[in-house]
């Protein structure tokens, strides 16, 4: 039991689901991009549609997008401080048919040119899941560092990361890879025990037949 | 090397008794060993949770405004305006009480900062009882703080026993968890034993049993908001009655397993799904058709 999870966690309401576990998909689409975004596209689905408004979703969504944390007091007005941050965005209900009730795709693009498109879905409690990145499937929570590689399928590659996360004392808790036939492209997601450094990243990312690497860091309560 | 009992109120309160401690004591010295963090450390962090629950009492009470639904919002000034104004008849403790269940429950509704204890939806009882008898009786913050040690632990074990949310187990998961934490909390605050403490929180659960989910629009306003207000002071009934020595027929860990059987037994139109009671009468309904037709855009 952690206590803190039980009188906790502090956020912004009213809906663990709807409104905390919104930020947190959101956040997930700031970390990857690495931006603030200038466009972006929010397709939900059933249920995170249904009670957008009331539940201030939306506003949670955006917020995330701004990188703010779940329990950031400026969620109530993330549309104003988007708007005023040069981001246009597009909300619009969409069927991802076997998906959760409570799932959203975004697709966000920056100023110079860095694209992502994402499912997820809040799960309850606050908790996520991401289901895809860029059309791949994953299934990662957020909950933990965690490493997203976006590379070619390359004999030896994975052995030649893993190599680098052992030497770098960095426990891998979770590992999946995700081949694409279509695309050739495959999708690895890391879960960490410990905090990954940037160095640890880039030294990742110089490793040939990576095209993206980058690293979500949980959401820690101010 | 202290462990707490997840699963049962009863063994949480021997343990309790057997080392001589409040429950609370149990709580913290197991979260050190499993955590490493020091009581200072814990103690601050708790702290902070404190904190946030008198800013969101401060910040609803003072709040006219409706919210964006326009479904709830106001009353928390309302009812604390009428109790300055001696138009009501329940006594200080009690108007104190509403008015800080429903201040914390309208800061939810309207994006506020909240902490979920055990949930947003039930976020206003466990602060309206703690605050509301440290203002009526002096507790000072390390007190409530304990208090919210203790509730933490009743938490756990309503959750491996019974079900902390409303869609497995109704409103009965979430403010009537929320009372039965809060009941426990205050016990020990007012320097009950583990043992009345156990009891307050079955009594409070009891209260709650069959309580239904059926949240208007599928919001947490109608009837969320009052119903924090409701619980609130069934926890200090509870509270109150395991103070004068009455406990609860049926033992704390039978009534959790009674709360857990009577969930399965509900109908899933009565548990967050707001396609029965409340949400689908008329104005329910009406509620519901209203928020739907807002565009997204």
């Amino acid at each position: 039991m952690d206590v803190f999870q039980i009188i906790g966690p502090v956020m912004i309401g009213p809906s663990s689901s709807h409104t905390a576990g919104a930020v947190r998909i959101g956040r997930v689409v700031h970390a990857l991009l690495g931006v603030v975004p200038v466009r972006a596209a929010l397709e939900l689905h059933q249920s995170f549609a249904r009670t957008c408004r009331g539940h201030g979703t939306d506003k949670a969504l955006i917020a995330g997008l701004l990188g703010f944390s779940p329990d950031d007091q400026r969620i109530r007005d993330s549309l104003r401080l988007a708007a005023e941050q040069g981001l246009t965005w597009q909300f619009s209900e969409v069927d991802l048919k076997d998906a959760h009730p409570n799932s959203v795709r975004i697709t966000a693009a920056g100023k110079e040119g860095e694209a992502v498109r994402l499912v997820a879905c809040s799960i309850g409690g606050g908790r996520i899941q991401i289901n895809e990145v860029d059309d791949l499937p994953v299934d990662f929570s957020g909950d933990y560092p965690t490493i997203l590689l976006l590379h070619q399928d390359r004999l030896g590659l994975i052995a030649e990361i893993t190599r680098i996360l052992a030497g770098q004392q960095v426990n891998i808790a979770n590992m999946q890879v995700f081949r694409s036939h279509r695309l050739g492209q495959v999708a690895t997601f890391i879960e960490a025990d410990q905090p990954i450094d940037a160095q640890v990243i880039k030294h990742i990312s110089d490793l040939q037949g990576i095209d993206k690497a980058i690293c979500l860091e949980p959401f820690r309560e101010s | 090397m202290t462990k707490l009992d997840e699963y049962s109120l009863q063994n949480l309160a021997d343990q309790a008794s057997r080392e001589g401690t409040p429950v609370w004591r149990q709580v913290i010295l197991a979260q050190m060993n499993e955590t490493g963090e020091s009581e200072t450390a814990l103690r601050q962090k708790m702290a902070g949770r404190l904190r946030v629950m008198r800013e969101a009492i401060e910040q609803g009470r003072s709040q006219p405004g409706r919210s964006h639904s326009g479904l709830s919002g106001g009353d928390a000034l309302r009812h604390q305006q009428a109790a300055r104004a001696g138009k009501l008849l329940g006594g200080t403790m009690q108007s104190t009480i509403v008015v800080y269940a429903l201040a914390v429950a309208e800061t939810n509704a309207q994006m506020g900062r909240i902490v979920a204890a055990p949930t947003a939806g039930a976020a206003g009882v466990i602060p309206a009882v703690l605050l509301a008898a440290a203002e009526q009786h002096g507790y000072s913050d390390d007190r409530l703080l304990e208090g919210l040690f203790t509730a933490a632990a009743v938490g756990a074990v309503i959750a491996s026993r019974a079900s902390l949310s409303g869609a497995e187990g109704g409103c009965q998961a979430e403010c009537g968890s929320a009372a039965g934490m809060a009941a426990a909390a205050l016990v020990e605050i007012a320097g009950g034993s583990p043992h009345q403490a156990i009891h307050a929180c079955a009594l409070a659960i009891k209260g709650h049993l069959g309580l239904v989910c059926d949240p208007v629009a599928g919001l947490v306003e109608v009837p969320c908001v009052k119903r924090n207000a409701f619980s609130a002071v069934q926890a200090l009934t509870a509270a109150d009655m395991a103070l004068a020595g009455i406990e609860s027929y049926i033992p704390p860990d039978e009534v959790l397993d009674a709360m857990r059987s009577i969930g399965r037994l509900m109908h899933p139109d009565l548990k967050e799904t707001a396609r029965g009671g409340l949400a689908a009468t008329t104005t329910g309904r009406k509620a519901a058709e209203e928020m739907m037709r807002e565009k997204l855009s």
